[in-house]
C-alpha cells in the first residue's frame, strides 16, 4: 500500500483516528507519519498509546514548551529546564512546582500517578507496622471552577478561558489528560477523540 | 570495624547455602529516602549535607538494625578502598566519585547498609545471598521504620516517598535479583526473553548494576515501577518473573543436554582446565570461566568446585580485592598473574608446571 500523504513510499504506519465521531483510517510512510507527529511505535501496548497522545499534544503545541522550561520552583530555585537536563529535582517542593510536567513523566515511567504502598507510620497511632496504607484510585473529580468540563459546548470557550489563570487552565488540561488516558485504556476511542479535541481547543484558546 | 577487614572474612551475601544459590547469586532491596526540610543532594546548600550526614550517623547508631555497624566518611577512604566497596556491590559507581559529604554505614554482616548523600539523602540497602526477596525487604523495612522515628522523611500525599529522580518516587523501592542464565544464553533464547521481561515493567542490567555490561551470563533483574504499586505487589511481580525465568532456564538446560550434551560438558571442562592451569587470568575472563563451571554445578556435574568457592573467587578475583589481599597496588599484568595463582590455590591445584622451577 502506498502512503496516502506522499503517494510514493510504502505505507508502514497504519492509524485509526476518530474525528467528529467518524472513524478514519490513515496509511502513511514512516517519514510522513513523523512529519505529522505520529510515532511509528504507536500501538505496542495501551500505555504507549496513552503516552503517545501526550507526546502528540506536546508536539502539536511546541510554543508551550519554552514557557514550561522557565517554570521555577519557589523553594529551591530550580528551573524546569535544569531539571530536564539533569533528570533530578532539587527539593520536595519541586514536585508541586513542576506538577503538570512531572505528571506526564510519571505516567510514562510508572504508568501511574498515585502512590500505593507504605507511608511513614504515624507515631501517635498504634503501630501496625507491616500493613500498607494502600489508597484506592480516587474517583474522577469534576474540575471545579473550570470551563464546564470536557463535554461543554465548544463555542463557549474564549470568555470562560480568559477567566482562568494559566495554573488553573493547566490543571484542567491535566485532568483531561488523565481522562484521555483512561479512555484509551478502556478503548473508548470516541471519548478519547472528544477529550483530545477539547485539550487541543483549550491549549489553542490559552494563547 | 575498619572496612579493609572485610577482605579476610567470608562474603555473607554470597554464602553458598542460600535458596537457589547456584542460579541466583544475590537479592537486593533498596529504599530511597530523603529527609524533610533539607534540599535534595544536587541542590543542597553548603554545609547542609555534612550536617545531614552526622545526623544520619547519630540516628543509625541508636537503632538495633545498625548495631555495631561501621561508619565511613567516603572522603576519608583511599580510592582503592572505595573501589573495593564497589566490587563488593556495597556502593554504587556514584558513591565512589568525588562528591561531597557521602557516607556509608555497614552492618558487621554486610547484609544491611545505608548510603548517605548519594543520589538521595538515604539509601537503605539489604543484600542477601540467593533468592530471598521477602527477607531482604523485611530487613530494609525494619531499618526504614527505625530511622523514620527520628528522621522525618519527605513524603507527599499523592506521590508517597519523594526522591531526587522521579523514576524512584512512590515506594522508593528497587528490588533486584542477580541471576545466572547460561542455558538461555547458550540456546540463544535470552534476547527474546529479556525483551519480554522489560515489557512487564522490569529492567535488566549487568553484573555491576546501572550501565554495566553483562558478563559471565549474570543478569540483574529489577523493578522499574515504583509508583502505583505497593511494595508487596512489586516484590510479588518480580518473584514471579524470576520463577518464570528459572523455569525457562531449566528447560533450556534440559534441551542443551539432550541435543549437545558433549559440547556443553566439553565447554565446562575446558573452563575448569583454564582456571586450574594458567599463568595470567584477566578479571573479565575469570568471571566467564567461573560462570561455565557454575553451570556444571547447576547441571549436577560431580567433582566441580562448590558454589561457595566459586562465589568467593568471583568477588575476590576483582582488581581492588586482589590488591587489598596483596596489600599493595599492582599493575594489570601483576594482577593477572596473582589472580591465576590465587585461583589455583583456591581450587587446590599444587602441581602447576613452572619455568621458575
Amino acid at each position: 500500500m502506498r502512503c496516502q500523504q506522499c503517494n510514493d513510499a510504502e505505507a508502514t504506519v497504519h492509524l485509526k483516528e476518530v474525528t467528529d465521531g467518524k472513524l478514519r483510517e490513515l496509511h502513511l510512510c514512516e517519514s510522513c507519519a513523523n512529519e505529522k507527529g505520529f510515532h511509528p511505535v504507536i500501538e505496542q501496548n495501551k500505555l504507549t498509546i496513552a503516552t503517545q497522545f501526550i507526546w502528540m499534544a506536546e508536539n502539536l503545541y511546541p510554543e508551550t514548551s519554552s514557557k514550561v522550561g522557565a517554570v521555577q520552583c519557589s523553594a529551591c530555585g530550580l528551573r524546569y529546564s535544569q531539571f530536564s537536563r539533569v533528570g533530578r529535582v532539587g527539593c520536595p517542593e519541586c514536585y508541586d512546582a513542576f506538577q503538570p510536567q512531572l505528571q506526564k513523566i510519571l505516567l510514562r515511567v510508572h504508568g501511574a500517578t498515585k502512590h500505593k504502598g507504605r507511608l511513614p507510620v504515624d507515631p501517635s497511632s498504634p503501630a501496625t507496622a507491616a500493613t500498607s496504607t494502600a489508597t484506592a484510585e480516587s474517583p474522577e473529580v469534576p474540575a471545579s471552577g473550570a470551563t464546564g468540563g470536557p463535554s461543554g459546548p465548544a463555542g463557549a470557550a474564549p470568555a470562560d478561558l480568559s477567566a482562568l489563570s494559566p495554573e488553573q487552565l493547566e490543571r484542567h488540561v491535566r485532568e483531561l489528560e488523565g481522562k484521555l488516558k483512561r479512555a484509551v485504556e478502556t478503548e473508548a476511542y470516541e471519548d478519547a477523540a472528544r477529550i483530545r479535541d477539547e485539550i487541543r481547543r483549550l491549549r489553542g484558546g490559552a494563547e | 570495624m575498619p572496612i579493609r577487614d572485610l577482605i579476610h572474612g567470608p562474603i555473607r551475601w554470597l554464602e553458598g547455602t542460600a535458596p537457589k544459590n547456584d542460579r541466583v547469586l544475590s537479592t537486593r532491596v533498596r529504599l530511597a529516602r530523603n529527609v524533610a526540610g533539607v534540599r535534595f543532594v544536587g541542590k543542597a546548600l553548603p554545609g547542609e549535607l555534612e550536617g545531614l550526614r552526622e545526623r544520619v550517623f547519630e540516628t543509625a547508631a541508636q537503632t538495633s538494625s545498625f548495631r555495631g555497624a561501621a561508619k565511613v566518611r567516603m572522603e576519608e577512604l583511599p580510592l582503592l578502598d572505595r573501589q573495593f566497596l564497589l566490587e563488593r556491590h556495597l556502593v554504587s559507581h556514584d558513591l565512589t566519585g568525588e562528591a561531597q559529604a557521602r557516607g556509608l554505614i555497614l552492618d558487621p554482616e554486610e547484609k544491611l547498609s545505608l548510603l548517605v548523600n548519594e543520589e538521595d539523602h538515604l539509601r537503605i540497602q539489604a543484600l542477601y545471598p540467593g533468592l530471598q526477596l521477602q527477607e531482604a525487604f523485611e530487613r530494609a523495612r525494619i531499618a526504614d521504620q527505625e530511622l523514620e522515628r527520628t528522621l522525618q522523611f519527605a513524603t507527599h500525599a499523592e506521590l508517597g516517598y519523594l526522591t531526587a529522580c522521579p523514576t524512584n518516587v512512590g515506594t522508593g523501592m528497587r528490588a533486584s535479583v542477580l541471576v545466572h542464565l547460561p542455558g538461555l544464553v547458550l540456546s540463544q533464547r535470552i534476547k527474546k526473553i529479556l525483551t519480554g521481561i522489560q515489557q512487564v515493567g522490569l529492567t535488566v542490567r549487568g553484573f555491576y548494576g546501572e550501565g554495566s555490561e553483562v558478563v559471565g551470563n549474570f543478569f540483574q533483574i529489577s523493578n522499574q515501577v515504583t509508583l502505583g504499586e505497593s511494595e508487596e505487589e512489586t516484590l510479588g511481580k518480580l518473584e514471579q518473573a524470576i520463577g518464570q525465568l528459572l523455569e525457562w532456564e531449566g528447560r533450556s538446560q534440559e534441551g542443551l543436554l539432550r541435543d549437545a550434551g558433549l559440547q556443553v560438558e566439553d565447554k565446562i571442562l575446558r573452563a575448569l582446565g583454564t582456571l586450574k592451569y594458567s599463568r595470567l587470568l584477566g578479571s573479565q575472563e575469570l568471571i566467564g570461566l567461573l560462570s561455565a563451571v557454575r553451570f556444571g554445578h547447576t547441571l549436577g556435574m560431580r567433582n566441580v568446585p562448590s558454589v561457595a568457592v566459586l562465589n568467593d573467587l568471583l568477588l575476590k578475583g576483582q582488581p581492588a580485592h586482589l590488591q587489598r589481599i596483596a596489600g599493595r597496588e599492582m599493575s594489570s599484568e601483576e594482577r593477572n598473574a596473582f589472580r591465576a595463582a590465587r585461583v589455583q590455590k583456591a581450587l587446590g591445584v599444587e602441581d602447576v608446571p613452572s619455568l621458575q622451577g
